[in-house]
């Protein structure tokens, strides 16, 4: 394929809409080429930017209340009211399906959360301005958030730790601002990213949880009704010291 | 057709997943939160009162998304959105990105506030492919199933929305660059 060729694909190729061949075929050249992978990256940049942008508008919780009330009041009285014996086991075994399927669900749905959070780290380090507050201080890192999230969070000293701080951002994860955090060490860059619990959005299990996502580390807890987020491609007991830097600011 | 009580059910397990998300969409094209709720309310009522017309094994989520659409366009918000005609050639080729262009860092140089400004700017015509697709992340076909619209629209609406929203952003850089000399 020639350059003029691949741009009039390029589109097609960061939507993922071309056939298997093409695909392959603009791949190839991508490798060779020196002058198309900048317009490549610029396109899929945009379509990060734009994604993380468009989640932008949550439903209140006085509204998401009123809806699911709205569908109760649309189902008649219980099952178990069932006078027919058979029609009851196959309520059970209904029942046991939509419990096998809500499982199957948060998982799926825990899978996409884990991937929409190595992206914003994959989106931070791509940026020229990874962060909007620049500061190795946390006494200037943390107040820079007051107001622009409905929370506050403790920031870890680092004074006798390998990690250093280097600013942060307002993150949007699941339709809620955030705090993005990057912290330093030698030379791995980790993001700490810090929102509202709301155990309706959030489908993880109680506890600490550590997993492999996009070849990035990630470790998620919940403390005091926030949900925290460690992701790097530094070494898992990097991360995990970072997290319990983070976890023990937390408590004092 | 399935009695009320299971098409209940198995409406709200379906539903209720897509309802922050719808709720997103929602918003986006009214640009009101009042109109929103309005509009997610009145989507999800009649798609609980079509459901047993809702044929098994076909994509749900286009499903929902094309009533809260078809919603739209009667509403307030839609018909005002209606007065806005745009120039449609669905067979209008995807432009090929401008070479040269340095949209990785237009791009890293812009706050999301910025990104989502732009997006505001644009028709709903072409916000509601951008959103459907880099947002939703629906494939073309979905789009088109979802919009009731020829898949080579959703692919000229997609190019020309982009292009609106690449030049809206060039313009803030421009501004951005030139408030920051002055300090």
């Amino acid at each position: 394929m020639t350059c003029d060729e691949v741009r009039g694909k390029l589109a097609l190729y960061v939507d993922s809409e071309l056939a298997a061949g093409e695909m392959a075929e603009v791949e190839t050249h991508l490798r060779s080429c020196a002058s198309c992978p900048p317009d490549a990256l610029g396109l899929l940049q945009t379509k990060l930017a734009t994604r993380a942008a468009g989640l932008r508008y949550a439903p209140s919780p006085e509204f998401r209340l009123r809806m699911e009330q709205s569908m109760r009041a649309k189902r008649k009285p219980s099952w178990f009211s069932i006078p027919f014996p058979g029609l009851a086991i196959a309520a059970v075994a209904a029942m046991v399906l939509i419990a096998s399927v809500t499982v199957w669900l948060n998982h799926s749905g825990r899978e996409r959360e884990l991937t929409e959070i190595a992206d914003l780290h994959v989106t931070e380090l791509a940026s020229a301005n990874p962060v909007d507050v620049v500061s190795t201080d946390q006494h200037t890192v943390k107040p820079w958030f007051a107001g622009k999230l409905p929370f506050s969070f403790n920031l870890p000293e680092l004074q006798n730790s390998s990690f250093t701080l280097e600013g942060g951002r307002v993150a949007y994860f699941q339709h809620s601002p955030g705090a993005q955090l990057l912290f330093k060490v030698r030379k791995h860059q980790l993001s700490v990213l810090i929102f509202k619990e709301d155990p309706r959005e959030f489908l993880f299990p109680e506890g600490t949880l550590t997993t492999t996502r996009l070849a990035f580390h990630i470790e998620t807890w919940s403390a005091g009704g926030l949900r925290y987020f460690i992701v790097s491609d530094a070494p898992a007991s990097d991360v995990h010291a970072l997290g319990e830097l983070v976890r023990n600011a937390a408590r004092s | 057709m399935a009695d009320t009580q299971s098409d209940s059910g198995s409406f709200e397990e379906l539903a209720m997943p897509l309802f922050g998300r719808l709720y997103n969409f929602a918003h986006w094209l009214t640009q009101d939160r009042s109109e929103a709720e309005d509009l997610v309310q009145e989507a999800f009522m009649k798609a609980l009162k079509g459901f047993g017309s809702f044929r098994q094994g076909t994509n749900f989520r286009a499903w929902m998304y094309r009533i809260l659409k078809n919603t739209f366009l009667t509403s307030r918000a839609g018909l005002r959105a209606a007065t806005v005609s745009l120039d449609d050639d669905e067979a209008a080729p995807v432009e090929p990105v401008a070479h040269g262009t340095p949209e990785s860092i237009l791009i890293s140089s812009l706050d999301q506030e910025t990104i989502q400004k732009s997006l505001e700017e644009l028709p709903v015509q072409y916000r509601e492919v951008i959103l459907l697709c880099d947002v939703e992340e629906m494939s073309y076909q979905e789009i088109a199933e979802t919009l009731a619209i020829p898949i080579g629209t959703v692919m000229s609406r997609l190019s020309r929305g982009r292009k609106a929203m690449r030049k809206s952003l060039n313009q803030a850089s421009i501004r951005n660059a030139s408030g920051s000399s002055f300090q």
